[in-house]
C-alpha cells in the first residue's frame, strides 16, 4: 500500500517536471527564433505566463461549482441520506480533516463518483443514485475514501497546474505557427546565419510536437493520481476489499452516465466514456479498471493477518 | 570579509532549517494530542446515543430485560472508567460493544423491530459510531507514527532530544476486542 502511494506521488511529480521541461525548451526556442535573441525568449514566456494564471485563477477558484452545476448534482443533509452522510464524516475522521466535505447526490443509474474542490476546506464529493443503490457499506466506504484522497492529496490542484503548463504550451506554439504562416514577426537576425536555420526548424518542430506530447503527459500524469488516490483510499479505509468490490460492480454496469462529458470525465472515479478495456490507451484519463482491481486484491493478498490462523473457539 | 558572510550566512540558514525542524514537531505532537481528543468526542456521542436505542427497543422487547440492563450498566461503566485512565477506560469501551453486539444479535429475532424505521436508523447511527471510533483510533495511531518518526529519525532527533519530545505510545486494542465475541442466540 505504501509502496504503491509512494511510486505514484513520485512518478506524478516526475512527469510534472517533464512538462515544465518542455515548456521552458519550447518557450525559450520559439521566443529566440522570433525575436532573433535570448531575452526575447524569456519575454515571451513571462507574458503567456501571465495570461495563463490568470485565464486559470478563474478555474481554480469557482471550478468546483461549475462542475457540481453542470453533473445535475443535488446537495443533501443527514436526515436525507444518513448512511452516505455517515461514511463521508468516517472517512473525514480517518484522514484527520477539521471538516468534511460537501456531500451531493447525482440522479443517474450508472454508479460514479467525483470529488472536487482546491483543497480540503473547500471541497465537494458527489455520487450517483446508481451507486448508492448498488454498492453495500463497505463499497460505498471504499469510494467515498477515493474521492477523498483526491481532495487530500491536492489532486484538483494539481490538475489544474498541469492544464495550465500544457494550455501554456499549445498557446505558445499555436501563436508561433500561426505568425510564421502569416509572415508577422520572426525578424531575422542576418548574423545569424546557419545557427539561425537551426533554430527556426527546431522552434517549428516544437511547436508541431510540444502540444501533441505535452497532452500525453497530462493523461499519464492522470492515470497515475487515480493510483495514487487508490493507494491513499485503501490508507484510510484499510480495507482493499471494499474498493476492489466497488470498482467490480461499477466495471459491470451497464448504464452509461447520463451527465459524463470529456470536460469533466477525469474527475469521476471511473471513466465515463470509454468501454472496459484491457490496455490502457495513451489518451485515458484512467487506468484499466482490471489493473486498478488487481493492483487492490494483491493488497488484500499481502495484509492478510496472521491471526486468522488462530482457532476461532475460545475458553 | 568574504568568509565572514559566508559563515554568517550558514549560520542563518542553520537557524532557519533548526526553526522549521522544530515547528514541524511541535505541530506533529499537537496533532497527537488532537487526535486523542477526538477519539473521546466520539467515545461520548456513543454514550449519548445508547439510551436512545435502548428507549426504542424495550417496549418490543419484554423477553430480553437482561440483555438491555446489560447494555446500561456498561454505558454506566465505561462512562465512569474514564477517570480511571485511558487502559481502564478501553477495556470498559470494549466490554460496552460487546453487549451492544449481543443486543443487535437478539434484535434479529423480532421481525417487527428489525422493520422498525426507529431502530433501523438508530442501528445506523451506532454502527457509524462504532466506525467513527475506529477511525478516530487509526488516526491517532497514524499521527503518532509520523510524530515518533520525526522524533526518532535524523537530523530532527537531535532537536527533539534538546527539547526532550518524548515518543508516544500507540493506542492497542484491548484483549477482549481480539477475540471473536461469542453471540448468544437463546
Amino acid at each position: 500500500m505504501y509502496e504503491q502511494i509512494r511510486r505514484n506521488r513520485r512518478a506524478s511529480w516526475l512527469l510534472m517536471i517533464f512538462v515544465v521541461a518542455i515548456l521552458t525548451a519550447m518557450g525559450y526556442v520559439i521566443g529566440r527564433a522570433w525575436t532573433g535573441s535570448s531575452g526575447g525568449g524569456l519575454g515571451f514566456l513571462g507574458l503567456f505566463g501571465v495570461v495563463a494564471i490568470v485565464w486559470s485563477l478563474v478555474g481554480y477558484y469557482a471550478g468546483d461549482r461549475m462542475v457540481l452545476a453542470v453533473s445535475g448534482a443535488k446537495q443533501i443533509t443527514h436526515a436525507e441520506q444518513p448512511q452516505l452522510w455517515n461514511v463521508v464524516e468516517e472517512m473525514t475522521i480517518a484522514a484527520g480533516l477539521a471538516q468534511p466535505p460537501a456531500v451531493y447526490v447525482i440522479d443517474d443509474p450508472a454508479p460514479n463518483a467525483f470529488a472536487t474542490g482546491r483543497d480540503p476546506a473547500h471541497s465537494s464529493i458527489a455520487v450517483t443514485r446508481g451507486l448508492l443503490e448498488k454498492l453495500n457499506r463497505d463499497e460505498l466506504q471504499g469510494v467515498v475514501a477515493h474521492e477523498m484522497s483526491h481532495v487530500r492529496n491536492y489532486d484538483i490542484r494539481f490538475a489544474t497546474l498541469i492544464g495550465i503548463l500544457v494550455g501554456l504550451v499549445a498557446l505558445i506554439a499555436d501563436v508561433f505557427l500561426r505568425s510564421r504562416w502569416f509572415g508577422f514577426g520572426g525578424r531575422r537576425n542576418d548574423g545569424g546565419g546557419g545557427a539561425g536555420v537551426i533554430v527556426m526548424v527546431l522552434a517549428i518542430a516544437f511547436a508541431i510536437l510540444a502540444p501533441f506530447a505535452a497532452r500525453i503527459v497530462q493523461f499519464a500524469i492522470s492515470r497515475r493520481r487515480e493510483l495514487l488516490a487508490d493507494g491513499t483510499a485503501v490508507e484510510l479505509t484499510r480495507n482493499p476489499l471494499g474498493l476492489a468490490g466497488a470498482l467490480q460492480k461499477i466495471a459491470a454496469d451497464p448504464n452509461k452516465l447520463r451527465a459524463g462529458n470529456r470536460a469533466t470525465a477525469h474527475l469521476y472515479i471511473a471513466n465515463p466514456l470509454r468501454k472496459v478495456k484491457d490496455a490502457a490507451g495513451l489518451f485515458d484519463t484512467h487506468p484499466p479498471i482490471q489493473e486498478r482491481i488487481d493492483l487492490l486484491l494483491a493488497m488484500a493478498h499481502d495484509e492478510a493477518p496472521p491471526a486468522q490462523a488462530e482457532p476461532l473457539a475460545t475458553a | 570579509m568574504v568568509a565572514v558572510i559566508v559563515i554568517i550566512g550558514i549560520l542563518v540558514l542553520l537557524g532557519i532549517i533548526f526553526a522549521v525542524l522544530y515547528n514541524r514537531l511541535v505541530g506533529r505532537r499537537n496533532q497527537v494530542d488532537n487526535a486523542w481528543s477526538q477519539i473521546d468526542v466520539q467515545l461520548k456521542r456513543r454514550y449519548d446515543l445508547i439510551p436512545n436505542l435502548v428507549e426504542a427497543v424495550k417496549d418490543y422487547m419484554q423477553y430480553e430485560q437482561e440483555t438491555l440492563s446489560k447494555v446500561t450498566e456498561a454505558r454506566s461503566a465505561a462512562m465512569q472508567a474514564g477517570a480511571a485512565g485511558p487502559q481502564a477506560q478501553a477495556k470498559a469501551e470494549s466490554a460496552l460493544t460487546d453487549t451492544l453486539k449481543s443486543l443487535f444479535a437478539v434484535v434479529e429475532n423480532y421481525p417487527d423491530l428489525k422493520a422498525n424505521q426507529n431502530v433501523l436508523s438508530l442501528q445506523e447511527e451506532l454502527t457509524a459510531t462504532e466506525n467513527k471510533i475506529a477511525f478516530a483510533r487509526q488516526f491517532y495511531n497514524d499521527s503518532v507514527l509520523t510524530y515518533n518518526n520525526a522524533t526518532q529519525m535524523f537530523p530532527t532527533n537531535i532537536i527533539a532530544g534538546m527539547f526532550n519530545f518524548a515518543t508516544r505510545q500507540f493506542f492497542d486494542t484491548p484483549e477482549s476486542e481480539t477475540v471473536v465475541p461469542k453471540v448468544d442466540l437463546r
